[in-house]
């Protein structure tokens, strides 16, 4: 008897990531989404530039490698030119809260009916771990090494907080995967956030924290307790906005 | 010819790229190519199309990028300082061999610089634009027909080749008013099986992608795209010659400056002066042939641009130190009259004929 099995929208590529990185848990969240939507031959993912940029061969699915920051306008060409597919971005918070603002605020502005997940480990991963936009105050990187300095390099980006106050995107919500009970409200999101563009309801996105062991300095487990200690505290997990549920009530 | 209409040249580029099928078109306000964008806002909710105004140049490029994968024919336009927000894109098309058309319509510049017509952005056309081994195909409009009709070419050229295509037009050439026909027949779709449609679970993903990190395998990538230009050189190269075949002073210009210049040839030849003028079409490939031919038996060549002197390069490149080449230029905005194109095939003249 099957108990357990790797999602379809997977391909059987290793993944690259770091040990007790929790990117993986992240594409699982989505490859499962995506097979039990049954969507997987009529989705096109968009993949960053970042610790993921390789997810292009981890999702079975056609992919499309955009540059930094710009996977929102990337996903928004790719919908627009064939909107029967389902279109998604998977972006960190270098990618999507720095490089890429413009193209994510603009694109929720315009209820752009794609599905965006939103990586927040509060540092640059792939290049060796430097202060991200959302990286806390007094957290110590490698750009950062006496601790981020608000007086010097201002305040983190909270992205679901920004894009709440616009009138456009249809669903924003913060989840984290650092433990069962979040990784179950986590896929909850992610399935709902892919729902929502299959119901034709428009922009939906999902901010992930998630955790990066190796340019924390941390053990896995000591990463995974962090999320709980500083990042939750500062980016309290939610709903930050759901129009079609706020339309019903 | 057809049944001729009276517009301006932005608009001739607009129609002939909806009859080219281009059905999505992605750009943000600058002058002088906003008629483009105008154009399209209006014709593509009619006929089905999109027309999307972007946050910026950037978030323009991308839509291309995004709406190409997908395998459509698509179109950006912009002017001089949108064309550097968008070289990042244009690497990216170029790294992913993907096809798209991009219009610029120049201005002077650097910076801000102005708004009116140029050829400043010669060496970034013609060299790419962007980072890395890459050249664009690039087409250079001298009238408003031609404008119409490169653009149905360049759709057909970028599909086929899975480039970019540039039309790489100006202030003068985009505003100026003449009449067009549009009936010209755009060639055989091109079937794109390498495109991100969804795999309908009947193959294996598509993946377009620019990133190889081994670098043997980039290397060998840039090679292969590499023999491709080869073949476009030979195939793809396309010039006007106007009095070249008995010409002791060639004129090179492309674009306006080419139509300034052809005024100057026939009033050089009213004289009694052998001159001939090279016009380049294609600017990427260069004509090279064309004019290492007329330098077998021209004595100066001349290159007049709307610009401090940027073709001048290729032209001397061609010609091979067979003969001097000179530059005539206006820049800045600046657009040279027949009467200073004249007085420097004069002087070229008075000097080959002092050293006789």
């Amino acid at each position: 008897m099957v108990v357990f099995e790797k999602p379809h929208a997977l391909t059987d590529a290793p993944l690259h990531y770091c040990p007790g990185c929790t990117h993986g848990i992240i594409h699982r969240l989505v490859a499962e989404a995506i097979d039990e939507l049954g969507i997987e031959g009529k989705t096109i993912g968009i993949a960053p530039v970042g610790c993921a940029v390789m997810a292009y061969d981890y999702f079975a699915c056609d992919m499309i490698e955009a540059a930094h920051g710009r996977a929102p306008a990337v996903a928004t060409g790719a919908k627009r030119a064939n909107p029967d597919n389902i279109v998604f971005s998977y972006q960190g918070d270098g990618d999507l809260a720095s490089i890429g603002t413009a193209e994510t605020v603009h694109a929720a502005a315009r209820n752009e009916n794609i599905t965006v997940i939103f990586v927040n480990n509060a540092i640059y991963g792939m290049t060796g771990g430097q202060m991200a936009p959302t990286s806390l105050p007094g957290q110590v990187t490698q750009t950062s090494p006496y601790g981020r300095d608000p007086k010097v390099c201002g305040y983190p980006v909270k992205v679901c907080e920004m894009l709440a106050q616009l009138d456009g995107p249809e669903y924003l919500e913060r989840v984290a995967v650092n433990s069962v009970a979040n990784v179950r409200a986590a896929k909850k999101a992610i399935r709902k956030a892919f729902q929502n563009q299959i119901d034709g309801k428009g922009f939906s996105l999902v901010e992930v924290i998630s955790a990066c062991p190796t340019n924390w300095g941390k053990t896995p487990q000591e990463a995974l307790k962090w999320i709980d200690e500083a990042m939750i505290p500062y980016y309290p997990l939610g709903v930050y906005k759901d129009r079609s549920k706020e339309a019903a009530q | 010819m057809g049944e001729k209409v009276l517009m301006k040249g932005n608009e001739a580029i607009a129609e002939a790229a909806i009859q080219a099928g281009c059905r999505h078109y992605f750009g943000y306000p600058i002058t002088p190519q906003t008629e483009i964008a105008a154009y399209m806002a209006k014709r593509m909710p009619k006929i089905g199309g999109l027309f999307l105004q972007a946050e910026s140049e950037i978030a323009a490029i991308n839509m291309v990028y995004g709406c190409s994968s997908a395998g459509m024919r698509v179109m950006t336009s912009s002017s001089s300082p949108g064309i550097s927000l968008k070289s990042e894109g244009l690497s990216y098309l170029a790294g992913a061999d993907l096809p798209a058309v991009i219009v610029n319509a120049q201005r002077g510049g650097p910076g801000l610089g102005g708004i009116q017509p140029s050829q400043s952005d010669y060496f970034q056309a013609t060299r790419g634009g962007g980072h890395g081994d890459y050249h664009m195909l690039v087409l250079a409009p001298a009238s408003v027909q031609e404008m119409a009709e490169l653009t149905v070419k360049a759709f057909d050229l970028a599909d086929r080749y899975r480039m970019t295509c540039m039309i790489l037009a100006d202030g003068t050439t985009g505003q100026m008013m003449e009449p067009v026909s549009f009936d010209f027949v755009p060639g055989e779709p091109v079937a794109k099986p390498w495109a991100t449609t969804g795999t309908k679970m009947e193959r294996k993903h598509n993946i377009v992608n620019s990133l190889y990190l081994l670098p043997d395998v980039l290397e060998q990538k840039n090679i292969e795209r590499y023999e491709k230009y080869e073949k476009i050189k030979e195939t793809e190269t396309m010039a006007e010659e106007f009095m070249v075949e008995d010409a002791d002073i060639v004129i090179v210009a492309f674009g306006i400056a080419a139509r300034v210049s052809k005024n100057a040839v026939i009033a050089a030849r009213k004289n009694g002066i052998k001159a001939g003028l090279i016009r380049p079409i294609t600017l990427w490939p260069y004509p090279e042939k064309i004019v290492a031919k007329a330098a077998e038996h021209a004595k100066q060549f001349i290159s007049v641009e709307l610009s401090m002197g940027q073709m001048i390069e290729d032209v001397k490149l061609a010609v091979d130190g067979k003969a001097p080449v000179s530059l005539c230029f206006r820049a800045g905005g600046m657009i040279p009259m027949p009467e200073q194109v004249y007085d420097a095939i004069a002087e070229a003249d008075k000097k080959l004929k002092g050293g006789n």
